[in-house]
């Protein structure tokens, strides 16, 4: 259903340990409400992404619910304390079942 | 300095907006903490009525001069990702791509857009990089040419600017374009509509000023096309010309349009010195 979608997400290289980092992310999306109707008459049905969660090395960081009044291309940033050498996982979940995934290693020195 | 001063004492209404704060600010402008963008430059010799030129970015408000000073944060950036596509895509009858001629567009298309408009020898006429990629288009890769203020020209005329950020813009304004160069001058200082405003009326005598809530900016074309938070789209500068002929209640020329093609090669040789900053961003 959705087309063009294209998660992005910036995430520091390294950091050093404790340091609270901010991590960006945004999703190319058209986040379609399913309020609007067409040129007939008829309604648009809705497809957003309806999740999003970041993950460290397994750990939940954050897992947040959207919600269809959010614009498009959702643009998430947010901050998160590093405690070792590791990876970020991003993962958005869309209302047609389609789960997009993006990671970022990050280093600990 | 004096004819500013003079000129705004007479707007009466304007003259209250003079102060400190309405020039444009001190900030530096640097992308992604790598690329460094001249904003402010000694006005090129051609130009009598001003001594130095700004960047309209030294007149936007701090908040949208950080959102330009990240490729993360630009927005204009999703419509470069999608031009980066449509660059190594196979188009139209001919069975080629941009790339199979060009390259790698961040190599091949370096300083391109700090030369634009330009007289092109072949075809005898002065070229915007708009008409350049239809040309391109329509000759080689034997597709259709975009709308000229498509959200597909703007995306690709964005990709392409991206290989000359940082580069000082250097229009030529003599030879075979001279002509066409005298005519965007005419227009520039010529009073259009109701209002019988002049480019140079807000943009040469009043930059700095308040008109209304607008903070006025020479009008410079360095950051085109520019990412504009009112309507959250890449805009071309025909786009921003008609825009302001239109607030001068007059009947405007058409996007592409040789007065336009005109225009554009005058305002950007006003601009001659500072850095290629498209896409930019701006309220």
């Amino acid at each position: 259903m959705a087309t063009g979608v294209k998660p992005r997400v910036k995430v520091p290289g390294s950091a050093s340990a404790g340091e609270v980092i901010t991590i960006k992310t945004l999703i190319s999306h058209q986040m379609e409400s399913g309020q609007r109707k067409d040129s007939d008459g008829n309604k648009i049905p809705r497809s957003i992404i309806n999740r999003f969660t970041c993950e460290f090395n397994g750990q939940s960081v954050l897992d947040m619910t959207l919600e269809p009044a959010i614009s498009t291309n959702p643009y998430v940033e947010f901050q998160a304390t590093v405690p070792e050498t590791g990876e970020f996982k991003f993962t958005w979940y869309d209302d047609d079942g389609d789960v997009y995934e993006d990671s970022k290693p990050i280093t600990v020195g | 300095m004096l004819k500013r001063t003079t000129t705004a004492l007479a707007a009466g209404l304007i003259a209250v907006a003079t102060g400190g704060w309405a020039d444009p600010d001190e900030n530096q402008l640097v992308v992604n903490g790598d690329i460094e963008i001249t904003t402010q430059a000694a006005a090129p010799a051609h130009l009598e009525g001003l001594s130095e030129i700004y960047s309209g970015w030294r007149f936007r408000e701090v908040d949208t001069q950080a959102t330009q000073m990240d490729d993360f944060d630009n927005p204009a950036f999703l419509a470069v990702d999608a031009a980066q596509e449509v660059w190594n895509t196979v188009e139209g009858e001919a069975g080629k791509s941009c790339a199979t001629c060009h390259g790698d567009v961040m190599e091949s298309m370096k300083g391109v857009r700090a030369t634009y408009p330009k007289w092109n020898g072949e075809a005898e006429e002065v070229r915007t990089l708009a008409m350049q990629i239809n040309a391109c288009r329509t000759d080689n890769l034997d597709a259709d040419a975009y709308g000229y203020t498509s959200g597909d020209m703007t995306a690709m005329e964005a990709l392409i600017s991206v290989a000359s950020r940082g580069m000082p813009v250097d229009v030529a304004i003599d030879g075979p374009a001279q002509s066409m160069w005298e005519q965007g001058k005419e227009m520039y200082y010529t009073r259009y509509g109701q209002l019988e405003l002049s480019c140079a009326n807000c943009h040469e005598d009043n930059y700095g000023n308040y008109i209304r809530a607008d903070h006025l900016s020479q009008g410079q074309i360095n950051g085109f096309p520019v990412y504009r938070l009112k309507n959250t789209k890449l805009n071309a500068s025909h786009d921003r010309f008609k825009g302001c002929i239109r607030d001068t209640r007059a009947e405007t020329f058409k996007p592409g349009s040789p007065e336009f093609v005109a225009l554009e090669l005058y305002v950007a040789s006003r601009g001659n010195g500072l850095s290629v900053e498209a896409p930019s961003v701006r309220n």
